[in-house]
Parts: C-alpha cells; structure tokens; sequence
C-alpha cells in the first residue's frame, strides 16, 4: 500500500510528469475536436497523419533545443540560433540556385557543407566571445543574432532565394524507411548529441562547467574549451535545422527562417527540466519539451483557434507547465493539502515584509 | 533557573530525508536571557534543527511552542516576524546595500509615504551605537568586514524584537578580537533578556560564554548539560561518542622521522622568488617527498596566495618553479595536475565542490578531468574508486549518488580530499583542510596526512590553528603580510608560542634587525 503510494509519488514528482500529461491532454483535446486526429495511415509506403505531422514540424525545434540544452547547462544561452538557422540555410540555397543542375545529389552535398562550415564558424564566433573574452552569453549572442540576419541578408542580396532542388527538398519533406526524413535527422541527432554527452565524460563535464565553473577550473576541467564547444555544437544544430527549414518551402528568406525558434528553444528546454542557471540537463526532457510547443502551435491552427487569441493561448498552456513543475510551486500545494492543523498565530502585531 | 519557563521548547523533532533519518526525537529548551549552546559533529543535525525551528524544512513528527503556544512557521520570515532570528555564518543581507538600509528594509520609517532617509540613517546609527559599533551606515555594507557586516544582522534581528537569536557558527571566520566583540555583544543581548542559541565548532567559545549546552549526535539528542556541570574532555566524549585519544597517536606517528633522509636528494617542488604583485611576495620554499610543510600565519597573510601559485590557480608574475629539479611553468591546474599535484581549497563551496553533482561525481572529476572527456572512466571502475574512498574516509551519508550539497561540511571536505587522493598525487596542497569540520572528522584528516606522509606523499598544510599546524609538519613557513618570513624546522623546541611570536615580530631571531 504504502509502496504503490511511495511509487505513484515517484512517478508524479517525476520531472517529465507534467510536461507528458499536458502533451498528453492537448493530444486528447485534439482528438475530440476532430477524431480523425489520432489516425496514422500508411500511404504509398509513407506514413502520414495529424501525429506524424507534429514530430516533422518539430524537427527543427528539437534540433535548435538540442544545441541550446547544452549551452544553457554550461550557464549560458544562445540567441542566435534562428539566425544561424537562416545564415545556413541562405548559403547552401544560394549555392544550388547558382549551379546549373539543382537535382545533383554532389551539388546539394557541397551546398549542405558549405552552409554547416559557416554556421560552424558562427559557432566558433560566440565561443569567442564567450569563452575566450568573457563577455556574457546573453550579449554575445545577441550581437549574432541580430548580426546574423544581416549577414543572412547580405547573401541572398535581400532577395528571397527559390530553388527547385528535388534532393534538397528531401530534408524537410522526403520520407525515408515510411518515415518524414526530417524526423529520422532529428531522431538521428538527438541520439548522436545524447552518445556524444552520455557515453563520454562530456555530459558530466558540462553539469560541473555550469554548476560551479570556478571550482570546475581548479579540479582540471578546461572549462573554456567546454564552452566554447557547447556554442559549436549549438551553432551546428541549428545549422541543420535551418537546411529543414528552407528545404520545407524551397526557398530561404533571410528574414523569416528560424524567426524566434530561439524562444520557443528556450521554453522546450526549461521545460524539459534544465535549469537556467546552469548544471544538470536533460536531453529527453527537452525533446518532450519541443514536441510540447508543436502540438501546441499545431492545435492552435488545428483548433481554429481565433489567430489574434492564439499567441496567448499559447502563452496560458507554458505557463501552466512552468508553474506545476516547480518544485517551489507544487511544494506549496503539497504544504497545504497535507499540513491542515496548527494555524499560526503571528505573535507581533507588526508584520515585516522581510525579503529573503 | 527551574522555576523559569523556557521561551521556546521543540519536543520529540524527527526529520527525515531520503535516505537518513537527519534528526530522530530530539528535545530542545530554551529560556530567556541565556546562551545555549547547541554542539554536536558535522551530520550531526544542529543545521537541521535551526531549519526546522524556523521553518525552512517541515517537521514529520514533534512540536515547537513559543511562549506556550504552539508554532509551525512556514519560512525564516515567518519566524522572524514572530522573534525568532537567524544570523548566519554567511551572512544573509545585501552587501551591495548600506547599512541603513539593510537594517531597515522591509520596514523603513515613512513620513507621508515616502522613505524618510534621514530617519533611517539616525535610528541605524543609534541602534548599532547600542552595542558600541560606530560605523558609517550609509556605507555599502559589503564594504566592511565579515564580522561588521554579522554584528549589523544582529542588531537588525535585535531591532525586529527577537526574543530567541540563532547564531548559526557566527565566529568561524573571525579573528580573534572580533570574537571577543561578538562575545561582548552577546552578553550584552543575554543580559536583556533576549534567549541565544549558539552553534559553534569552537570549545573554548562554548565555555566561555554558553550558560547551558545541548549535544546532538547523528540526529539524536545526547542530552542537556548545565556548563558548569560538564568538563570540556567530557562534552568532546559526548560529541563523538568515543574516548578520544587519537590526537596521542598521531603525535607519535610524525615524531621520530629522520629528517637527513627527507632533506636529502632533490626537492620534490622548489619555488625559487615565485611571486604574483598585488598577491603575494617573491618567496622561496622547497618540499621534498614525503614532507609535510606547514603554512602558518593570519588570515590574509598570504597563505593561500602561495598555495595558488604553486597549483597555477593564479599566475606566477615573477620566479621560478622546478618540479624534481627541472624547471616549469605552472600557467594553469591542468599543467599542475600534469605534474601531480592537487590542491583542495580552503572554500568548498565555491571553490571545491560542485553541489549538484553527486558524491560519486564529485570524487571522480579531477581525474575524469585529467583523462579528458573523451576516455570516460567506466562506470564500474568509478564505482570501485568510490566506495573504496567512502568507506576509507568514512564519508556520510555513504550513499555515492547524492548531490554533495546535501552533504555537512566535514564530508563535503572528505569528499574534496577523495577527489585529489584517487588521482594519486606526489604533493597534495590542504588549505585550511579542518576548518568548520568537528573535531572526530578533524583527527580523522590530520591522521590521514600523517598517513600520506609516511606513503611519501608531499603536503603543503595550511592552517589557522597553530597546535594542528606543529602537530603535522616537519617545518614551518611563517607568512605575514604577504610575505614568507621565516622557515623553522619543527623539533622538539619548537612551540606555538615560537611561531606566533614569528607571526608578531615578523622575524625568527631574537634581536635580530628588521629589514
């Protein structure tokens, strides 16, 4: 008896609990609106669906959230990921609208890695600034995120670039093994960014980095090259999304790609359960996170929900996920469900608002 | 005293965290217009206790009354605002504040809905004037000393009409005359009335002004002791719950070394005029293997600044460094580790450990460090390692996954000592291993030096205490004002009375001329 408490109590103070349950009441709410929500069919060898759609559209996202986990547990954030996304997806466009057969799997390759070495330049830029001069990551990427749309811009000569590139479009639209080929470069990623963290000493590292970066430096750890890399990585994921993004549509407008997944990054991955502040991450956490966002968006358009009201409505739901899954909040809760005797008598007959 | 009635009693207090059971029944009185002191090891559960009287952790069983009533406060606010204060070892105000103002937020004095500034700044000074601190409150507080800026936290308590003030280890980094001034303030506050529960690791402290003494051990209550009634050997036997004859033995175990043969060959480590302006004075200092050099002198004589230098936690500006007779540049830990040597902190908190990690984390850090991130230490071997330290050190809980924040000093120091031992160092650096740790984890460390020693380990110790100081090395560097004075070798002639005279002077002959 006892034990089946003590178990569902583990289970709720769980930290991707309430994330799932309210992932998983959107879900529901969808399928009453319309029931044909659930359904997951397999066409032509390709599955589709409302459900298969969310994971794809949240591809890019759980890519950015991904690079930003990392970033965030050394302490630090990272701004400019939707302009990195932008900048990446603005060269390797650029680069197929110039050669003459957009169809060549070498062309679209070249572009891919000419876009991912500039965004990893980018990268290396903020772990400069970062690491290597010491200015707050906050600033330091703000500048490249602002910087980076200019830059995005620049490339395309303020024109929007189309291209009509069959192989390129496979990243954001192209199926492979019944599969959204953008879900299984998410699914690949995440897998890779989770070997590289958790089956090496990175994981670890990056915790101690971010929790105690001083002493970090005083056990060994070169805590400068660590940030450095988390900033690379970032940049790198965000690369990649942006080739998902710009393949989606065709096109790469400097202005709209990756506008504010900087944001949504963020809330994916606090919501997840890593802390601002640096330290612990979780990388499952995040991933349930973006998915959480997406459906979100996703029912909101699905839902018919008025546009003017559905940035709030939005804003209602992560706000709800915040608070129920902070300790602070749920501890209060807790206290007065389980504590109802012995009301306090405050003995002054001031009362001092002391801040802690 | 009997016939009083205490101002607040906690009776039959448990409390328990995953895992252990942090305080088991424990009874506390307390009565108006005396000192309690409230002792015990670290782990032992004082810290516990003051959370859960003012209301920082819950209760699972037991009940606190003040004046008769019974109380649950649900914060430190609460409690405060009921007269219950806590003034901290850190202390819990706002150094980029001033003084006024830290005394009297929350609560300034208003005159037609604006802050009355000068009110404020009249009645601060008139309040801290009471207990003889004549100090300029429009001052930042984080202007002024440590032991200021706690005398401040005391007055503001005293001014929000405590009636029970915790003092949780308020003396640990004071010297001595802020002590004595502290001591007097507390009198002073006894006297009117006001009931104090004193938490301190300093026996000489408890003796010399508690009137009544509670002793914990491993979260169950010992008992409660009249001052008076209780010798000192008596209250130590309490603490640790065993006869304590180690300090004896360890005597023992560094006497009789032969001194030639640890001089002899070349110098483990050799600085040679190392120095860093603005830190420390160029100094020269050699440790050979197996030798234990103590670092004596004050707070703030530049101890820990030759300790950094010799670990690359700062840059040298001037001289040099040879490791086995070769020359080196230190520039930074990770080419100090290379050389193996390993430096344990004097701030565990900030500068040790890293509290979100576990235990396990912890310990294996400098050596996963070493290894680089890429070769991880697999996780069977890791969990060798640790247990093994776990249990040679003793560290509590002996659970290897709890985050090391929810550890009490003593272990968090154990834990930091494993950390550097794994990795197997040939000089391991101790700044102020000992200090805010109770006295059985305390003897289990100078055992453990003396130990590493014999082993042929190098120590670089470091400590305010000068008994601990003499009792483990083999010589004595004396620091004052940031300069390394004198060396003295630690024979028999050699006492702490020798040493602070050095500290004083400033020189290691008698007569001789001052520079």
């Amino acid at each position: 008896m006892s034990t089946v408490r003590a178990r569902a109590a583990g289970v709720t103070g769980h930290r991707l609990f309430w994330p799932l349950v309210v992932l998983v009441l959107l879900l529901m709410a969808n399928a009453i609106y319309r029931p044909s929500f659930l359904s997951v069919e397999l066409k032509n060898g390709h599955l589709y669906g409302s459900l298969i759609d969310i994971v794809r559209l949240s591809a890019p996202l759980i890519l950015v959230a991904l690079g930003m986990s990392l970033v965030i547990a050394t302490g630090g954030i990272d701004l400019s990921v939707g302009a990195v996304a932008a900048v990446a997806g603005a060269v390797a466009c650029l680069y197929i609208s110039e050669q003459p057969d957009q169809n060549s799997l070498g062309v679209v390759l070249t572009a891919v890695a000419l876009g991912f070495g500039v965004a990893l330049l980018l990268g290396a830029w903020n772990g400069i600034l970062v690491a290597g001069i010491g200015i707050q990551p906050i600033i330091a990427t703000l500048i490249l995120m602002v910087a980076g749309r200019g830059l995005a811009q620049l490339i395309a000569e303020g024109q929007i670039i189309t291209i009509n590139s069959g192989p390129y479009k496979v990243i954001g639209v192209g199926h492979l093994l019944t599969l959204p080929f953008a879900i299984v470069i998410a699914l690949a990623v995440t897998v890779l960014v989770a070997v590289l963290t958790r089956r090496t000493a990175l994981g670890m590292i990056i915790e101690s980095v971010g929790g105690n970066a001083e002493a970090s430096r005083l056990a060994g750890i070169r805590s400068r090259r660590i940030t450095f890399l988390v900033y690379v990585v970032s940049a790198a994921c965000a690369a990649i999304a942006g080739f998902m993004m710009t393949a989606n549509v065709s096109s790469a407008d400097g202005n709209a790609v990756g506008l504010w997944v900087e944001l949504d990054a963020i809330l994916a991955v606090v919501i997840g359960g890593t802390a601002l502040a640096g330290g612990r991450f979780y990388l499952g956490g995040t991933v349930v996170g973006a998915l959480l966002i997406q459906t979100l968006t996703t029912s909101v358009y699905a839902m018919n929900i008025d546009p003017q009201t559905s940035l709030l409505f939005k804003a209602v739901v992560v706000i709800v996920v915040c608070l129920i899954q902070a300790p602070a909040f749920r501890a209060r809760f807790r206290r007065r469900r389980s504590v109802p005797v012995t009301p306090v008598e405050p003995v002054g007959t001031e009362k001092e608002q002391v801040p802690a | 005293m009997s016939e009083r009635h205490p101002v607040l009693t906690m009776t039959a207090i448990s409390k328990i965290f995953p895992g252990v059971r942090a305080l088991d029944g424990v009874d506390l009185r307390l009565f108006p217009g005396e000192v309690h002191a409230l002792m015990g090891e670290n782990g032992a559960g004082k810290s516990t206790l003051i959370k859960v009287l003012t209301g920082v952790y819950g209760t699972d069983s037991g009940t606190i009354t003040l004046d008769g009533a019974e109380v649950s406060f649900s914060g430190p606010m609460q409690a405060t605002a009921a007269g219950v204060s806590t003034v901290y070892q850190e202390v819990n105000l706002l150094p980029n504040l001033s003084v006024a103002e830290n005394i009297y937020i929350g609560r300034e004095p208003r005159r037609l809905g604006a802050v009355n500034w000068r009110e404020m700044r009249r009645r601060a000074k008139d309040l801290l004037a009471r207990i003889d601190l004549h100090i300029d409150v429009t001052e930042l507080l984080g202007n002024y000393s440590l032991a200021v800026q706690q005398m401040v936290a005391i007055a503001r308590a005293v001014d929000i009409r405590a009636r029970v003030l915790i003092l949780d280890e308020p003396t640990s980094s004071l010297d001595a005359d802020e002590v004595a001034q502290l001591m007097r303030i507390m009198r002073q506050l006894r006297d009117d009335g006001i009931a104090i529960i004193f938490v301190t690791h300093f026996l000489d402290q408890v003796y010399a002004i508690a009137d009544r003494i509670t002793v914990l051990r491993n979260g169950r209550l010992v008992g409660e002791y009249l001052t008076s009634e209780l010798p000192q050997i008596a209250l130590v036997e309490k603490m640790i719950g065993k006869e304590l004859d180690a300090l004896e033995r360890l005597d023992e175990a560094t006497s009789g070394e032969d001194r030639a043969a640890l001089e002899s060959g070349t110098p483990l480590v050799a600085a040679d005029g190392l120095g860093k302006s603005g830190s420390v004075a160029p100094f020269s200092l050699t440790i050979h293997q197996g030798e234990v050099v103590g670092l004596a002198g004050l707070l703030g004589s530049g101890r820990t600044e030759v300790a950094r230098l010799f670990f690359g936690a700062d840059r040298a500006d001037t001289g040099r460094l040879a490791v086995d007779g070769t020359p080196v540049t230190i520039r930074n830990p990770v080419a100090a580790i290379d050389r193996d040597i390993a430096f344990c902190s004097e701030n565990r908190r900030t500068e040790g450990l890293v509290g979100e990690l576990s235990v396990r984390e912890n310990i294996i850090l400098a050596m996963q460090a070493a290894r680089g991130w890429l070769r991880p230490l697999p996780r069977r071997r890791q969990d060798e390692l640790v247990r093994h330290w776990i249990t040679a050190l003793s560290i509590r809980p002996a659970d290897p996954e709890m985050p090391v924040r929810n550890l009490s000093g003593g272990n968090q120091q154990k834990v930091l000592l494993a950390r550097w031992l794994i990795t197997e160092p040939r000089l391991l650096i101790l700044d102020e291993p000992t200090r805010g740790i109770d006295i059985g984890a305390k003897t289990e460390i100078q055992r453990l030096v003396a130990q590493l020693s014999d082993g042929g380990m190098a120590v670089l110790f470091i400590s305010a205490e000068l008994e601990e100081v003499l009792r483990l090395s083999h010589k004595v560097a004396v620091m004052r004002d940031r300069q390394l004075v004198t060396e003295l070798t630690n024979d028999d002639t050699l006492d702490a009375a020798r040493v602070m005279q050095v500290i004083a002077s400033g020189s290691s002959q008698e007569g001789s001329v001052p520079a």
